[in-house]
């Protein structure tokens, strides 16, 4: 019991950096070679079973989402109410729904919508969260302020309760707006972040060397500061596309975000909750719950490891 | 830190005034509340214009926004339009939703940091895995899922809870609930705490306070728990927002007449003066959670010294 809380480290410490020292050595073949924060991260990677599995997961759902057909022959929309609820069978292995829809080819063809939404939103939050905290954290002063405050406007609307009332007010369907909303609410967590990396990475050596040298800000900021900031945004963002899949189920699941005719897993979830219409047939929610629930699993463990190589700090 | 507060009270306000302003333009600017009242069949000219002068729609936009704030600061949240004044709407669903999130709020604290405590002591054990294992799935699947599963589980299958709540609900009947609503901060809450006491457990100062011979109790109470806690309590700030989203979720499973199921009729109905009323309270409650918390980084880490 004891050991847990005084456990000396000097020891422990010590061993560790031999163990690194050398399955550095003996692994990696271009030993002498520095190797950098990205492939020393790829190197730590590839070594980590959850990595591996749900990266390897998420390039099978990608590719389903690309290619729906490759695995789901029948058409997502051709359904037959006299097949209503019933359960699974050889032919269809998850049953059908209320609408006698075949729930398999659904769940599939369900993976385009959830993770689309998820991919644009995270490259929107990214790239708004990286220029407007990249240009207040390098240019400080004025700007900093001014867009500080605007982050923090942004931030002082929590995500769910606004896209709730601005998705409700508008009447597009597709998947734009919930990607729109989503992005527009979000940025303000990658922004500080941005800010925070930008403005410590402003401060180091190399940067003052550049700017000697002559370096505009515009080389400054693209060629030095930000590959050296980039890494938490990264990071932040892998997090985030997890979660942001999550959030367009709930928004479907409410009723504001997807609407049939889009098939997606929130709405089929949404559907099968109403009323409590799985009490009779529980297939209806649980594949659709499954796949979503392995998605996001997926994104959120590859975050995980992805932070954990990137920063070893917070393992 | 008293002029700490002050000030950060003082920058509150024009991000307070920003926030509802965005608020303020998409439900009035984007949305027409007017013709919201009058579903599919257009409404008349005439009765069109006597509402819109009644509600000030009839200014440009900014001076509606400043009438609207002016109401507010003395009280008025202005009436439904089926005429109930909003405020009433407030006084119900508020305590409600209040009740619901202290629920959660203390079963995430309390459950929350023990856990993270105890694996975070015990890490590459096995009772370790089987707590991060858990968070990860609870993460994982949906809130909605598992509030629906829950609620016909328990609710209607074993019958051990009422599937919905009473419209005034005691903190007994919000158990249930409140659980679902807090998992996944729960969860968030036992990795952080986890993360934070492991790494804290190298510290010198524990070293210290082991060398100097206090209990180990003590040690874990008084000086790793209370170091542990900062990054929690960050979270706990920005956590007040996924508890109002959440609520939103939680009330609309189990029928719990709160701020969420008010606010969610408000946007069914296009209630425009409902929707923005809530929301403005709710993100006024946000910013004073979140300035709570900057102020509670003092109690617990006196090096952070506020000018």
């Amino acid at each position: 019991m004891s050991d847990a809380t005084s456990a000396p480290p000097p020891m422990e410490a010590e061993e560790e950096n031999a163990a690194k020292g050398l399955t550095a050595g003996t692994s990696s073949p271009d030993k002498d070679a520095p190797r950098g924060l990205w492939s020393d991260a790829w190197h730590d990677l590839r070594r980590n079973p959850i990595f591996v599995v749900s990266a390897l997961l998420i390039v099978f759902l990608v590719v389903i989402a690309l290619w729906p057909s490759l695995i789901a022959t029948r058409d997502p929309q051709r359904c037959d109410l006299a097949r209503s609820l019933q359960g699974p069978s050889a032919g269809h292995w998850f049953g059908f729904d209320t609408q006698g829809c075949d729930v398999y080819t659904r769940t599939v063809y369900g993976a385009r919508a959830s993770i689309a939404v998820g991919l644009c939103a995270t490259v929107g939050v990214a790239l708004v969260g990286a220029v407007v905290g990249g240009l207040a954290g390098f240019f400080g002063g004025f700007w900093d302020t001014l867009l500080s405050r605007l982050t923090d406007v942004f931030f002082g609307i929590p995500v769910v309760l606004g896209a709730i009332v601005f998705l409700s007010m508008i009447s597009l369907s597709g998947i734009w707006p919930v990607v729109l909303v989503i992005a527009a609410l979000s940025w303000p967590q990658v922004a500080r972040i941005a800010r925070g990396a930008v403005m410590t990475a402003k401060q180091h050596d190399y940067v003052q060397a550049a700017r000697a040298l002559g370096a505009g800000n515009a080389r400054l900021l693209l060629r030095h500061i930000m590959p050296n900031a980039v890494a938490p945004v990264i990071v932040m963002a892998t997090i985030m596309l997890g979660t942001f899949i999550a959030l367009e189920a709930t928004l479907s699941y409410l009723g504001v975000g997807l609407r049939p005719p889009t098939v997606s897993w929130g709405v089929d979830i949404s559907a099968a909750s109403d009323g409590m219409q799985f009490r009779n047939a529980p297939h209806i929610l649980l594949y659709p719950a499954a796949a979503l629930s392995l998605t996001v699993l997926a994104f959120i463990m590859l975050g995980d490891a992805v932070r954990d190589a990137i920063d070893p700090k917070l393992r | 830190m008293g002029r700490y507060v002050i000030r950060r009270l003082v920058q509150m306000v024009p991000v307070f005034l920003g926030a509802t302003f965005l608020i303020f333009v998409m439900v009035y600017a984007i949305g027409d509340p007017v013709s919201g009242l009058f579903g599919d069949r257009g409404p008349d000219p005439a009765t069109a214009q006597a509402l819109r002068e009644e509600f000030d729609l009839d200014e440009p936009l900014p001076l509606q926004y400043v009438l609207y704030m002016g109401k507010i600061f003395t009280g008025d949240f202005g009436t439904a339009f089926n005429g109930q004044p909003v405020t009433q709407l407030m006084e119900h669903a508020f305590p409600i939703s209040f009740r619901l999130m202290l629920v959660a709020l203390v079963l995430e604290v309390v459950l929350g940091i023990a856990l993270g405590v105890i694996t975070g002591l015990r890490r590459g054990r096995s009772l370790d895995t089987s707590v991060l294992v858990a968070t990860l799935v609870v993460i994982a699947v949906p809130t909605f899922v598992l509030g629906t599963t829950v609620q016909y589980v328990l609710g209607v299958k074993l019958g051990w809870i009422d599937p919905a709540v009473s419209p005034d609900p005691r903190l007994d009947e919000l158990l249930v609930p409140g659980l679902i609503l807090s998992l996944v901060s729960l969860a968030y809450v036992t990795r952080l705490t986890r993360t934070s006491v492991a790494e804290n457990t190298r510290a010198d100062y524990i070293r210290t306070a082991h060398a100097k011979g206090l209990p180990r109790r003590r040690v874990t109470v008084r000086h790793l728990l209370r170091n542990s806690l900062i990054p929690v309590v960050t979270y706990l700030g920005a956590d007040v927002g996924n508890l109002m989203a959440g609520a939103i979720v939680t009330e609309r499973i189990f029928n719990i007449q709160g701020v969420g199921y008010q606010l969610f009729q408000g946007i069914l109905r296009q209630n425009s003066p409902t929707v923005v009323g809530f929301v403005v309270v709710l993100v006024l409650i946000f910013l004073l959670a979140n300035l709570l918390v900057d102020v509670l980084y003092a109690v617990l880490d006196p090096r952070i010294r506020y000018v």
